[in-house]
């Protein structure tokens, strides 16, 4: 880690010295264990500010919209898809883009370690091989570093970047198709069981919109939920209404969610956005063959047709 | 006065006979107060709530009058809370919120009867820090971990059972009420050796921030702070003396009440005008003012820091942004020392 971290460095230093670029976005060491926190560096003694390791969850993708200049952006395999979708969709320019990929093998999962030591306040981490310390006052527990990684990042299959300038550090083996057992367990549900299971995870939202926010992909100027003309949801938080919140961003997100679980990372409350966002993905992927962010220059699977999508919405059996 | 930890339970029970009881629940890995109807409910293995209780007193959602219109007139009826309430396991650092809080619901311009007839229905049963977390620098803002402001009482965890200390006459009232038993003088001293052990390891150095921001609105540094800011609402939800609102009218055909929301002034929608202008047209502005109305605002008008240091907002950021380091930067270097 240690040696990428001082390989993205010089890279971040030598494109702003060569000035091929004006900005670099990357990743500085957080106030917090487990924390990385979001850079931004504009001259080229700043760029040893940049770091490297398993606590950089944020999809950097976020911030390369409406920006002037060349900007380099420090990215991992979700944070490329990200950007790839975003560039199919015409709102950041490859032109002025310079993307350093990071093959990843996924990002620590802060609720996780909070379960590990049972909410007990986290001060320290240290490393031991593939496992990690976490320790505060009157405890120290080992945890396997899998055990630790967002659920996002276990079935994610393009830890290497898909696209790329340079790529720093060693490619990660391939990953097996995803099964998509999580969202399998929840269609088999009854529609009773199913409407408790979202109105349980749903009656925990605060409506702080960190999980749209996060996104890459919710850019909208006005948000459906701002408009008060009409009032699509009650401002006032109400289960029902936050989970129309959800499926209004989620359906929004149709064929353009990259399943980076930015959403699912940024929510303070820990609930599980991903159960709704894998849905539709999953609906995309079977229906129109399609993975967002994989192939630059593709349309948003809901921005084209073929002669050969289904349509079994049109048909009444 | 001492409670045994086993005996706390049925306490509870007793309680909330009488009152709506508010205590520390478990919810996954983290703690929310939640209305409680029985004592086997609470988990005091907390170190503070992910959300402060501020909720109990300024509900995040809360009807202020519901009316209907018919062919007989228009009837309206307000929804004044005069239940009995008793926040049990509040942190010190809350319940000092809350004074804060008193400032802007009871002053000379507007006295809201929502809030106060809530608060003064409210006893606050303190549960004192034996064990700051790393993120608490209560002490840097006129706070402690056994501080007692606010309080009715003040209850200090010494391993078996907690001792009991009456703050104010409203305290006082509820431990005869309940017929707590004395503590002896060995469970004093070690409530006394908690109370000198508990140390808050995070300093952060105030002198001068305020003269700062009197005078640094236009400073670029300002440029800075919101870069990497996604303008949610993770910081002022979670903040115990953030009290802005919104109020709308949620009508259907004759129907319809009156609804005050939380706000936030990270939101771009917090100063929208009717007109579509927009006063703080970027997250540059939005950040500012969080920090100026905590950190200079309130102190003009409350002579007071509209921040406890609970450290809430450190650790719910989606991105990492530390108030610390914002309020370090502000003032020059060096502003804050971990110790």
């Amino acid at each position: 880690m240690q040696k990428l971290a001082s390989a993205i460095q010089d890279m971040a230093k030598k494109l702003l010295e060569e000035k091929k670029v004006d900005l670099v976005v990357g990743f500085a060491g957080g106030s917090l264990p487990l924390r990385s926190t979001p850079c931004f560096i504009r001259k080229p003694e700043d760029a040893e500010k940049l770091t490297w390791d398993y606590s950089c969850e944020n999809n950097l993708a976020n911030y390369l919209r409406k920006r002037e200049g060349k900007v380099a952006v420090v990215a991992k395999g979700c944070d490329v898809r990200s950007i790839v979708a975003l560039i199919n969709e015409n709102q950041v320019s490859r032109d002025n883009l310079y993307i350093i990929g990071i093959p990843c093998s996924g990002m620590v999962d802060r609720v996780k370690a909070d379960e590990a030591v049972e909410g007990k306040d986290l001060l320290a981490v240290e490393e031991n091989g593939g496992s990690l310390i976490l320790k505060g006052k009157g405890f120290s527990k080992e945890v396997k570093l899998d055990e630790l990684l967002h659920d996002t990042c276990k079935v994610c299959r393009y830890g290497n970047p898909v696209v790329y300038d340079t790529i720093i550090g060693d490619t990660v083996p391939d990953k097996a198709e995803d099964s998509f057992a999580d969202v399998a367990a929840f269609e088999s549900l009854s529609p009773a069981e199913r409407r408790a299971a979202l109105a349980a995870e749903f009656s925990k939202c605060i409506r702080c919109y960190a999980c749209r926010n996060a996104c890459p992909m919710c850019y909208c100027t006005e948000c459906f939920v701002d408009c008060s003309s009409p009032e699509w949801i009650k401002k006032s938080t109400d289960t029902a209404d936050n989970i129309m919140f959800q499926a209004g961003r989620v359906f929004h997100s149709a064929g353009r969610c990259a399943d980076c679980g930015a959403c699912d990372r940024a929510c303070p409350m820990g609930i599980n956005l991903r159960g709704m966002t894998r849905k539709m993905v999953k609906e995309v992927k079977d229906l129109f063959g399609y993975e967002t962010g994989v192939g630059m220059g593709e349309k948003p699977a809901l921005a084209t047709f073929t002669a050969g999508d289904p349509e079994p919405f049109l048909v009444k059996e | 006065m001492i409670i045994a930890k086993n005996a706390l339970p049925g306490l509870l029970d007793k309680l909330a006979a009488e009152y709506e009881v508010y205590a520390p629940v478990k919810q996954g890995a983290y703690s929310l107060y939640k209305q409680i109807c029985n004592g086997a409910e609470a988990d005091f293995g907390y170190v503070n709530s992910k959300i402060p209780p501020k909720g109990i007193l300024f509900p995040q959602s809360e009807k202020l009058y519901s009316y209907s219109v018919t062919g007989e007139g228009t009837s309206l009826e307000e929804c004044v809370d005069t239940r009995k309430k008793v926040i049990f396991g509040i942190r010190p650092c809350d319940a000092k919120s809350l004074l804060l809080m008193d400032n802007v619901f009871n002053n000379d311009k507007f006295q809201d009867p929502y809030y106060l007839t809530r608060r003064s229905n409210t006893i606050l049963v303190g549960m004192a820090c034996n064990d700051p977390a790393g993120t608490c620098f209560c002490t840097s803002m006129d706070g402690g971990p056994f501080d007692q402001s606010g309080l009715d009482l003040l209850l200090t965890d010494i391993g078996e059972a907690y001792v009991v200390e009456a703050v104010s006459q409203k305290g006082k009232d509820l431990a005869a009420a309940l017929a707590l038993g004395a503590a002896d003088d060995s469970q004093k001293a070690a409530a006394a050796e908690a109370r000198e052990s508990a140390e808050v390891a995070c300093a952060v150095n105030t002198v001068g921030l305020k003269a700062r921001l009197d005078v640094n609105f236009y400073d670029p540094i300002w440029e800075k702070f919101h870069e990497k800011c996604l303008g949610c609402a993770a910081c002022t939800y979670s903040c115990p003396t953030c009290h802005c609102f919104d109020i709308v009218d949620e009508a259907k055909d004759c129907n319809g009440c009156r609804v005050r929301n939380w706000d936030s002034c990270m939101f771009p929608l917090f100063t929208l005008h009717g007109s579509g202008h927009n006063p703080r047209t970027s997250g540059k502005e939005r950040m500012r003012q969080r920090i100026m109305h905590k950190f200079k605002y309130f102190v003009d008008n409350f002579n007071a820091t509209a921040c406890v240091g609970c450290g809430r907002c450190i650790k719910n950021c989606p991105v990492n942004l530390d108030v610390r380091e914002v309020l370090a930067d502000i003032r020059g270097s060096e502003a804050r020392s971990d110790k």
